[in-house]
């Protein structure tokens, strides 16, 4: 199984190539467009701000590889700002135009302590992993909430997670196992 | 709210955990790489490496040494000491890192702050406060700055910080419980997490600084028996407190 990791400037890929590794597949941080259409499972991961990251993704032609994949049918998962990144969307940084692959918009977080940072628990499943964000998705395309946030938002093969399954000790990766078995 | 974090820390010198009662008196406890899988496997919610030599040696944190416990966690890694420019930062990323956390460079220098959350994102950027006295102060203790813990935090919060690592000097190694007055002012100021530190000796303890705090740090308590978090999260399950299923 290979996954390619985009790498744009955006985050800590090391430990999502590191928690696909541990589950045996063929992870690999990639900047190329070539890569990330050709792979298994290509991940859209991300921390960071929407607007450097948008730019990042275009720059090197990440954006059209993703979109193009997803259009294909072809297994994508976007974690965190990748999910975010994957809206029409998003108000941050004054607004930023999305790669439009879910509808919807992220939207800053207004209620509790910002960022939410920590563990929760996702409803349907019950699983609880780790989060960390200051803005979250408004959109009909999600398939499970975390104490009312859209924590997971599919559309035909791209599934959007807004917890870190990297970091989620054993529940992520039972998580990221589920997504190789989807492939 | 997120449940509950307990996130054990790893004070690490000379490449070893050391584990001090108010910042001095040094004790070898531990090998770090060993030591953090222990915690992660165990139900660590977070980990946190802070090089406590790295400000008062004029370096940065050891890289290859966080690197090779990174690659061991799969856990959200916090890691501070040294951490001077944007581009220490990005390097303890790039090493596997998930969030830095910054004390001396940013009371110095705020506007720190203000460039790593522009560059990193606030999630990833943690101002790490030492109070005595309610005095914030730097370079692990050792310098006074004049400024209260209360309105430092606020104004880091201001700048992009994504939360506050804020531990009692006075409290520090005692195992005589957290500065709870301390923390509850500090909670009250921002709206950011904080994560409470210096003083735990018992479950209850923790169990009081979870009541004010989002998390509650572990070193004393915990280096001499690792196993000591698996009783411990028991132990606080007794005591009420929500903590996530670790297995």
């Amino acid at each position: 199984m290979n996954v390619a990791v985009c790498a744009y400037g955006a985050g800590n890929v090391r430990s999502v190539v590191a928690a696909f590794r541990r589950l045996g597949a063929d992870a690999a941080v990639t900047a190329s467009p070539a890569e990330v259409a050709a792979a298994d499972l290509a991940v859209l991961p991300g921390v960071g701000s929407a607007a450097s990251a948008m730019d990042g993704l275009r720059e090197r032609g990440l954006d059209a590889a993703l979109c193009e994949r997803v259009a294909a049918h072809r297994a994508t998962l976007g974690i965190c700002l990748g999910l975010q990144l994957a809206l029409e969307e998003s108000e941050e940084d004054g607004g930023v135009t999305g790669l439009g692959i879910l509808p919807g918009r992220a939207r800053r977080l207004r209620d509790g302590r910002v960022p939410r940072i920590g563990w929760a628990a996702i409803e349907p499943g019950g699983e609880t992993f780790y989060f960390a964000h200051s803005y979250a998705a408004e959109t009909s395309a999600a398939t499970a909430r975390s104490e009312g946030f859209v924590a997971v938002a599919e559309s035909g093969s791209f599934l959007g997670v807004q917890f870190h399954p990297e970091k989620s000790g054993a529940a992520g990766a039972r998580f990221l196992e589920r997504c190789l078995s989807r492939v | 709210m997120p449940l509950p974090r307990l996130i054990p820390c790893l004070d690490v010198a000379q490449g070893r955990v050391v584990k001090g009662v108010r910042f001095e008196g040094l004790r070898d406890v531990g090998e770090p790489v060993e030591l953090g899988a222990a915690y992660s496997a165990a139900g660590a919610d977070e980990l946190v490496y802070l090089d406590v030599k790295a400000t008062l040696e004029g370096r940065g944190a050891l890289l290859e040494l966080v690197a090779r416990i990174a690659d061991r966690l799969a856990i959200p890694f916090t890691v501070g000491g040294g951490v001077r420019a944007v581009a220490d930062a990005e390097a303890l990323l790039e090493a596997g890192a998930d969030k830095v956390s910054v004390n001396s460079a940013a009371l110095e220098r705020p506007q720190f702050v203000t460039e790593l959350a522009a560059r990193l994102g606030s999630q990833a950027v943690v101002v790490a406060v030492d109070a005595k006295d309610g005095y914030a102060r730097s370079r692990s203790g050792s310098s006074a700055t004049g400024r209260l813990a209360v309105d430092w935090v606020r104004e880091a919060e201001e700048r992009g910080a994504g939360e506050v690592l804020l531990t009692s000097i006075d409290a520090d190694g005692t195992r005589a419980g957290y500065d709870l007055e301390l923390t509850r002012a500090v909670a009250d100021a921002v709206s950011i997490p904080v994560i409470a530190s210096g003083g735990a000796g018992s479950a209850r303890d923790v169990a009081d600084a979870l009541d004010v705090a989002q998390a509650a740090l572990l070193a004393s308590i915990l280096h001499e028996n690792p196993a000591r978090l698996e009783s411990l999260r028991a132990e606080l399950h007794g005591l009420g407190v929500p903590l996530r299923d670790a297995v």
